[in-house]
């Protein structure tokens, strides 16, 4: 028998992506996984699971919670916790307006999604946590195409893009100054079409957002929304039951539906192959202005 | 279902491209997205609303298409390596999009550590110009297995076999300085589309594949090292739970050879010698593994062995030393400190280390060897002899990338200013 010694794409993804989770767990103290309930973080966190094994996630889980969540994901965030037993921190939003550090947005397009960066840079200082993963990937907006794998962040949490390590080869430099942090994004090299086929590959679970159901919405500026008590709706918004599904899981405030009747991974990867929108597309927070992502992650978005 | 099923069976070939400023290097990956249906409409309603702001041409400028950050988009160039993904029903891509001024030859290097292929442009009216030969160079130093040279614009001169074939000849003979295995070339029109993804119509004479066939079929399972085996210790897995009470793993990822379940293994580097018990993953155990696989070894033998150290065959052992010649690119605006100390990453081990010479610097329009230039700066590539702290388990960066290669760090700033490949 001739033997071949080739990996498949999501092979050799998953491997550079466990090959990278295990240089934080071994170049760092302290680290933190940032948890959204989304799928990408869902599958960061299987991959964590594959690198340590037999032994534990050696890290915990960090939400931040805007208080503006999905029922749905509260709920999934909750039951993957009790069964991998790993530690959950939650950081929370609605403490930091409280607590007068970040104050409210006001108006029809108020959202909680710029201020989740204080509570997430608040969070990691109290953790005293020195590197925080995250699952972005390059592909999901131009800004994050030149991100590194390691990244580094000064004392204020800030990237600069213009000054940004060179990485080489898989020798990734986790050196810092005391107070400085990292972000790392093991699964920076995936896009959104390996994401899905590698949820069905593996057979990991998801929140049900994600599949198509019966929703009440409402359409604004050509983007559909969920109805819920966190958004002011205009007068002339008409709320109306329509069967939708979620490309990406965010605020309900700025996290768009599309119409879909894709209520299985077959179709939803149908649907993501045959798609003319980025997943992004749905997200309002990046309509803002054309370099919005750029601004946001240079003052420690994630 | 056919979709979802050819889907989990393709592979993944990475790739840089490099062009001068006016190479068409942008509007090429531009056409190679939007040919194969890449693009998104949003992304491309984005780009027409950016083409019309800049009052650019009425055509849409695919080069908006990969150009990111808002201080490109002012200067019109790019100024990082930029990663891309596109999928064909035969294989993912991931570009390393590199610019490609002199002053960013930092940036190129970067690209070009993890490509499988690198594509050069070459504008078919200038032919080869120092910035080509550049570019090839840095290819070759880093050990890209495969060349592509597209000989872009051909649009301009009148698609012509005979300048093209003039071309060719120029960049095979500067070819045969370099240490480059497998060349190829094509002739095309990045903004007409020809021999991108489709084959042209303008040049019958050129009876090779497109670029696209190029690299949805040039063969890369070879490329890496299944020879040698070699282990870098990354992570010790100590479960210290009821079940797994005495398990002791060596998780890492393979950076050369097959290991296999009974392999006898010797242990760097303490010498010792011990047996594969299992190799672990999280779906089960398996019979063997190879690079690029992460898996976690368990051997036999109860023995001390911690992240840096290096799992080999007793009959087939990297070098063990701690003196080594490397070929350095220089990242830093900090020039090199002769004599001076640097800290090191070479595989999972850290190191410190002292440069001890600074043989030559290499101009890399010429190639030449300049031995009275010794101030080595941002963009030189220079060869230097270190001595390292403890012993490095090393191998010809010509026989395998991953353990011939090393970064050095300013041990101050903590930054990243050489990028090193051992000869």
């Amino acid at each position: 028998m001739i033997q071949s010694y080739s990996l498949t794409h999501l092979e050799e993804l998953e491997s550079e992506s466990v090959y990278v989770l295990r240089e934080v767990a071994a170049q760092f103290e302290n680290p933190v996984m940032l948890f959204s309930g989304g799928k990408d973080s869902i599958v960061m966190f299987h991959l964590a699971r594959k690198a340590f094994f037999p032994a534990k996630v050696p890290f915990p889980l960090l939400h931040v919670d805007t208080g503006h969540n999905f029922d749905e994901t509260i709920a999934f965030r909750d039951a993957l916790i009790e069964k991998t037993g790993v530690n959950l921190i939650v950081g929370s939003v609605q403490e930091s307006i409280d607590q007068g550090k970040v104050v409210e947005e006001k108006g029809f397009n108020a959202s909680r999604n710029g201020l989740q960066t204080t509570t997430l840079l608040d969070s990691l200082e109290k953790g005293k946590y020195d590197a925080a993963m995250g699952g972005g990937r390059r592909d999901e907006e131009k800004a994050r195409a030149k991100e590194r794998f390691f990244s580094h962040r000064d004392d204020f949490g800030q990237w600069d893009p213009k000054n940004q390590r060179p990485e080489l080869w898989n020798l990734f430099n986790g050196r810092k100054q005391m107070g400085e942090h990292f972000r790392v994004f093991p699964i920076s090299n995936w896009t959104e079409m390996d994401i899905w086929q590698y949820i069905m590959h593996e057979k990991i679970e998801i929140p049900s957002l994600y599949f198509s159901h019966k929703r009440r919405v409402f359409e604004r500026d050509g983007v559909i929304l969920a109805d819920s008590d966190f958004i002011n709706k205009r007068p002339e918004e008409v709320v109306e039951e329509r069967i939708v599904r979620f490309r990406t899981i965010g605020d309900m405030t700025c996290t768009g539906a599309t119409a879909s009747d894709a209520d299985t991974l077959e179709k939803i990867i149908e649907e993501v192959a045959s798609s003319r929108i980025t997943e992004r597309g749905g997200r309002s927070d990046d309509k803002r202005s054309e370099a919005a992502m750029e601004d946001r992650k240079k003052q420690g978005y994630f | 279902m056919s979709q979802t099923d050819s889907y989990t069976d393709m592979d993944l070939l990475r790739f840089t491209t490099a062009g001068s400023v006016d190479d068409g290097k942008s509007t090429l990956i531009g056409r190679l997205l939007y040919d194969s249906k890449s693009i998104f409409q949003d992304q491309m309603e984005a780009i027409e609303r950016a083409s019309s702001k800049m009052g650019g041409d009425e055509s849409i400028n695919l080069a908006l298409l990969t150009d990111g950050l808002r201080a490109e988009r002012e200067q019109g160039i790019t100024i990082d390596v930029a990663y891309r993904y596109f999928a064909t029903p035969k294989r993912k891509f991931i570009i390393a999009d590199t610019p490609g001024h002199i002053q960013y030859t930092r940036n190129m290097v970067t690209g070009a550590s993890t490509a499988n292929l690198a594509i050069i442009l070459v504008d078919a009216r200038n032919g080869l110009v120092e910035q080509t030969a550049r570019h090839a160079f840095i290819a070759s130093l880093l050990r890209i297995p495969h060349l592509v040279f597209c000989i872009n614009k051909m649009d301009l001169v009148d698609y012509s076999e005979e300048r093209y074939e003039e071309i060719r000849a120029e960049l095979e003979a500067f070819c045969s300085k370099l240490e480059v295995n497998d060349v190829r070339f094509i002739p095309i029109s990045a903004l007409k589309g020809d021999n991108v993804v489709h084959k042209s119509k303008n040049m019958d004479w050129y009876e090779g594949g497109t670029l696209m066939y190029t690299l949805e079929t040039i063969h890369i399972s070879g490329d890496q090292n299944h020879v040698d085996c070699r282990f870098p210790v990354q992570y010790v897995v100590r479960p210290h739970t009821d079940e797994y009470h005495d398990y002791r793993g060596y998780a890492g990822r393979v950076a050369g050879g097959v290991f296999k379940k009974g392999d006898e293994v010797m242990l760097l580097p303490s010498g010792f010698t011990s047996k594969i018990k299992s190799i672990t993953t999280f779906d089960g155990e398996l019979e063997q593994a190879f690079a690029p696989m992460s898996v976690t070894l368990c051997l036999e033998d109860d023995l001390d062995l911690s992240r840096g150290d290096m799992i080999v065959r007793a009959n087939n052992q990297p070098k063990a030393e701690q003196e080594v010649e490397v070929m350095v690119c220089w990242m830093s605006e900090k020039p090199l400190t002769p004599n001076g100390k640097y800290a090191l990453k070479h595989t999972t081990r850290d190191a410190r280390c002292i440069v001890k010479d600074i043989k030559y610097k290499v101009d890399i329009n010429t190639l030449h060897r300049m031995e009275d230039d010794k101030e080595i700066k941002m963009n030189d590539i220079a060869r230097i002899s270190l001595r390292t702290t403890v012993p490095l388990f090393f191998d010809r960066y010509g026989r395998n990338r991953t353990t011939g290669s090393l970064i050095l760090i300013d041990e101050a700033t903590n930054e990243t200013v050489g990028a090193g490949m051992i000869i």
